[in-house]
């Protein structure tokens, strides 16, 4: 049932230590920015996150990695030029990280929704990332078995949702988005607009609401 | 085309951009590759796709064009062209993955003269590894361009017979673009097309490679 929260900070409470939680975003477009500062603020701890990178300059994913309450990263790209805190803290062997090529990462993620019990891919095979994964030739190819990733906790920002959940996302702020609503037990979106039922276009719709649990309007605007 | 002297960075992007074909789908990796588009003028009607999750990416944006929900792969404000479509990551990369991408082109450590790539991580020790969506590229696109200097600052060919970087994948690089030379990759060696600034005796000195001078042939490919 979708429930449409007063704040940030009342839509992530229930989040407990321990919890893997998907992080939506590319770099900071799509970035959840109220509900990543909502958990910070909130407290759970221990928690596994799930995201393309593992957080720019000193905010969001950055500062939730600061504060040492990540256990576990599953990223494709950690090191960045403005990636400092967790390159101290994965230097000081206080953060564990798994590296997965970008469309493995976004193929896990779209396999933990979809009920998929497992694929092999080519991407990866030969490299240090298969490593003691298993492998298979089909086509003339080497493959290698991928596991899904599923998730506790989305956190995701759309453009726009209706009072069904339904939502439209803008531009490249899209990215894990779509596939991240679909992979966890709980979805929260942060929208800047939220509309009546009959508001989106139904052949508009890019995550229907089925996906979505509940939603919280931020007052940042998008641009 | 041939020069008395190395390319530029700018005729390099240019030397590639002349060998994309018209009408095709192309990524163009972070960093030297970026430069190819500068050069793809609007008559080829090559669509750019950049994993983020667009096709029909326009050059960088500036200043008022700005808009933060449109970036490309490397993080850069972008701008829309007409018929550009968005869409998620699992479909951006199934797009690369299942094979409809015609051309990456991107930058390497390293490239094997039989196609192996190595440009995701440099296998120093301490070093934090981040691969993004190189390895799903490698394999993916239909035809892998790589475009970077033929030699490291201290003189150490980047073209080799065995990969000593970590692997970004397997026999997957069909042409080798560089600022003294043009190579193809067929059949396990590589085809010298074009030479800058260089001779082909000091070329082979160089690299210690078996080339195969094919300038005035027409060289062999591995394209459908």
């Amino acid at each position: 049932m979708l429930e449409v929260m007063p704040t940030a900070r009342a839509a992530v409470e229930d989040i407990g230590n321990g919890a893997t939680v998907m992080i939506g975003g590319f770099g900071t477009a799509g970035q959840p920015v109220e509900l990543i500062d909502a958990l910070i603020e909130q407290g759970a701890t221990e928690l596994t996150v799930v995201n393309n990178n593992a957080g720019n300059g000193d905010v969001g994913l950055a500062e939730l990695i600061r504060l040492g309450r990540v256990r576990r990263i599953i990223c494709s790209f950690p090191r960045q030029s403005d990636s400092w805190h967790f390159d101290a803290r994965y230097l000081a062997g206080e953060i564990e990280l798994e590296v997965v090529p970008q469309g493995n990462l976004a193929e896990r993620i779209r396999a933990g929704g979809a009920g998929i019990g497992a694929f092999f891919t080519p991407t990866g095979y030969g490299t240090l990332l298969a490593e003691g994964k298993e492998t298979r030739i089909i086509d003339g190819r080497g493959q290698v078995l991928e596991y899904p990733i599923k998730a506790d906790i989305a956190l995701i920002k759309a453009a726009r949702a209706d009072r069904a959940g339904n939502l439209v996302y803008r531009k490249t702020a899209r990215n894990f988005g779509p596939i991240m609503a679909t992979a966890a037990r709980t979805t929260i979106v942060q929208v800047a607009d939220l509309v009546d039922i009959g508001g989106i276009d139904p052949e508009a719709v890019v995550t229907p609401g089925i996906y979505v649990n509940r939603i919280v309007v931020t007052a940042e605007a998008t641009a | 085309m041939s020069n008395s002297t190395p390319l530029s960075r700018d005729q390099l992007a240019q030397r590639v951009a002349a060998d994309v074909t018209v009408g095709s789908f192309v990524n163009l990796g972070i960093g030297m590759p970026t430069k190819v588009s500068d050069y793809l003028d609007a008559d080829r009607r090559v669509t750019l796709h950049t994993e983020n999750g667009m096709l029909g990416m326009g050059p960088e944006a500036h200043d008022g064009e700005i808009d933060d929900d449109l970036i490309n792969a490397g993080k850069i404000p972008v701008t829309e062209l007409p018929g550009a479509s968005y869409f998620h990551h699992a479909d951006s990369f199934a797009m690369m993955r299942g094979g409809h991408l015609d051309l990456c082109v991107m930058g390497a450590y390293q490239v094997s003269v039989t196609g192996d790539l190595a440009n995701w991580h440099t296998g120093k020790p301490g070093a934090i590894p981040a691969v993004g969506g190189a390895m799903d590229l490698a394999i993916g696109a239909r035809e892998v361009y790589v475009m970077m200097t033929l030699f490291t600052r201290d003189g150490r060919p980047k073209l080799v017979a065995e990969l000593t970087y970590p692997i970004t994948g397997l026999a997957c690089v069909n042409r080798v673009y560089t600022d003294v030379a043009t190579f193809h990759l067929v059949d396990g060696r590589a085809h010298v097309v074009d030479i800058h600034g260089i001779d082909f005796a000091e070329l082979l000195a160089r690299t210690g490679l078996d080339l195969v001078d094919a300038r005035a042939n027409s060289v062999p490919t591995n394209k459908e």
